[in-house]
């Protein structure tokens, strides 16, 4: 059950990072706001990835800050955003216990954990792979896994990094329904993709990076539309912007 | 007795349940179990805690213990002996010549495999897992859990591997445990008496039983990798 209070909006206030010398993120600022997918697009490099780390707290920027509504994007001590990854790392455990180790180190009881988990795999129509070793899943089911991972755990907001960019478009079309989904119940998603069709059908609003740099902020209609800058008109044509 | 004879007379004491044999049989496998057993109560978590603390002289810690895998079984009596020893630190507690100064002294063989295996393990898999538990809060000493279970059939392969080292050494039981007869005489140490006094059919005996334990921790080994694939992924 999702709770009234949201750790949004998220405001990001002159972000940077530096790894090896390297300016990979160069002076982001903006806020996200409750519900909807934001999409991040933009070559290879361009700092999407980076973005959504440093906003996971898997990272420490260089300079700049992540400010959530609620101290840390935490409610009641718990962390209240996650984040789904472009390689899933499942747990050497079965696919239920993979959501009960999350549910547990959430807080839950073990019962309790096995109940939410059980319910979890039902509602995404991962029931028939509980027992199997999530490991041994397919690239598919193993991200349907890590997106009920996340889901699970109520947060406001989701973080994906590239979640479809080493599916087919059967498993696509899955993840993208169980995204669906996730926004009509209200959760709050931020996605890098390098999939213009699928920031088409999800995203209410754009995001478009390069060389570290928000280059365009936009609704998703719009930057499609009529995109404000150059590089973002040259980028949706297919020129090789990067 | 030529040794066609020998050998027939290994297998009528095997086959017989010797009381004597037997006897032997059980205080190796207790001494061993029992060291292994400590040995992992304290090399499994001091490993994780190694494999995810960064401190000055980390690298040197595991160099020594690594090094410390090879650590000269008779080298270890020697310290183990000396610490037991009536003039020694532990003196006062009469351990000396005693099963549990075997425990001691294999326990003290066992830790140093453990431990580095343990924190090669844990680092492998931290470094695997990093991004997920990071990203679930469970980081520091409260990730150690999840490691050493998502790392239990590495693990279990690790304190066999402890177990055969254990199993098959001479030197320092010997020396901290006297080699008493029915008190604590191993199956390794009653080799090399029994071999030395001319004793072959239980030598040989004893032998085949070392042998077999050695075939069956391998298996028990392979086994376990097999599950951990199978079950585990």
């Amino acid at each position: 059950m999702r709770e009234t209070s949201s750790i949004l909006p998220l405001q990001v206030c002159g972000l940077s990072c530096e790894i090896d010398g390297a300016r990979l993120l160069e002076n982001v600022s903006l806020d996200v706001a409750t519900g909807g997918l934001t999409a991040l697009i933009g070559p290879n490099g361009a700092g999407k990835s980076l973005f959504l780390r440093l906003c996971h707290g898997l990272l420490a920027p260089t300079s700049g800050t992540v400010a959530w509504q609620l101290d840390g994007g935490r409610r009641s001590g718990k962390k209240r955003h996650a984040m789904v990854f472009q390689h899933p790392m499942m747990l050497r455990r079965s696919v239920v216990d993979n959501l009960i180790h999350a549910l547990a180190t959430a807080g839950e009881t073990r019962g309790e954990a096995r109940r939410q988990a059980v319910a979890a795999l039902e509602r995404f129509g991962l029931a028939p792979l509980a027992k199997r070793p999530a490991r041994n899943l397919s690239g598919g089911e193993k991200q349907r896994l890590a997106i009920a991972r996340a889901a699970v755990l109520h947060p406001d907001v989701i973080f994906l990094d590239e979640p479809t960019s080493q599916l087919d478009p059967g498993a696509t079309r899955q993840i993208e329904r169980m995204l669906t989904e996730l926004i009509a119940e209200g959760t709050t998603l931020v996605m890098a993709t390098h999939d213009l069709g699928q920031a088409r059908r999800l995203a209410r609003r754009i995001l478009y990076f390069s060389r570290g740099r928000l280059i365009e902020d936009a609704p998703a209609e719009r930057f499609f539309t009529n995109p404000a800058s150059p590089e973002a008109r040259a980028f949706l044509a297919g020129e090789l912007v990067w | 007795m030529d040794s066609g004879n020998a050998f027939v007379a290994a297998l009528q004491l095997i086959a017989g349940f010797d009381p004597d044999f037997l006897r032997v049989v059980a205080l190796s496998l207790r001494v061993t179990v029992t060291a292994v057993l400590i040995a992992a109560l304290i090399g499994l978590p001091l490993g994780a805690l190694l494999a995810l603390s960064r401190f000055p002289g980390r690298a040197l810690v595991i160099v020594l213990f690594n090094a410390l895998m090879g650590l000269p079984p008779v080298v270890a009596g020697l310290i183990v002996f000396l610490l037991l020893s009536r003039s020694g630190p532990f003196g006062p507690f009469g351990l000396l010549f005693s099963p549990t100064a075997m425990i001691i002294v294999q326990a003290v063989l066992v830790l140093p495999i453990i431990i580095a295996l343990t924190r090669q393990t844990v680092e492998d898999l931290w470094r695997e897992y990093h991004d997920h538990l990071t990203s679930i809060d469970l980081v520091g000493l409260r990730a150690i859990p999840t490691l050493l279970w998502d790392g239990r059939f590495a693990l279990a392969t690790a304190l066999l591997a402890g177990f055969g080292r254990a199993s098959a050494e001479v030197g320092a039981v010997l020396i901290v445990g006297g080699n008493i007869a029915g008190y604590t005489r191993t199956m390794t140490t009653t080799i090399a008496l029994e071999t030395s006094k001319g004793d072959l059919p239980l030598a040989l005996g004893l032998g085949i039983v070392l042998i077999t334990l050695t075939i069956l921790i391998n298996a028990a080994a392979y086994g376990t990798s097999r599950i951990g694939i199978r079950y585990a992924g």
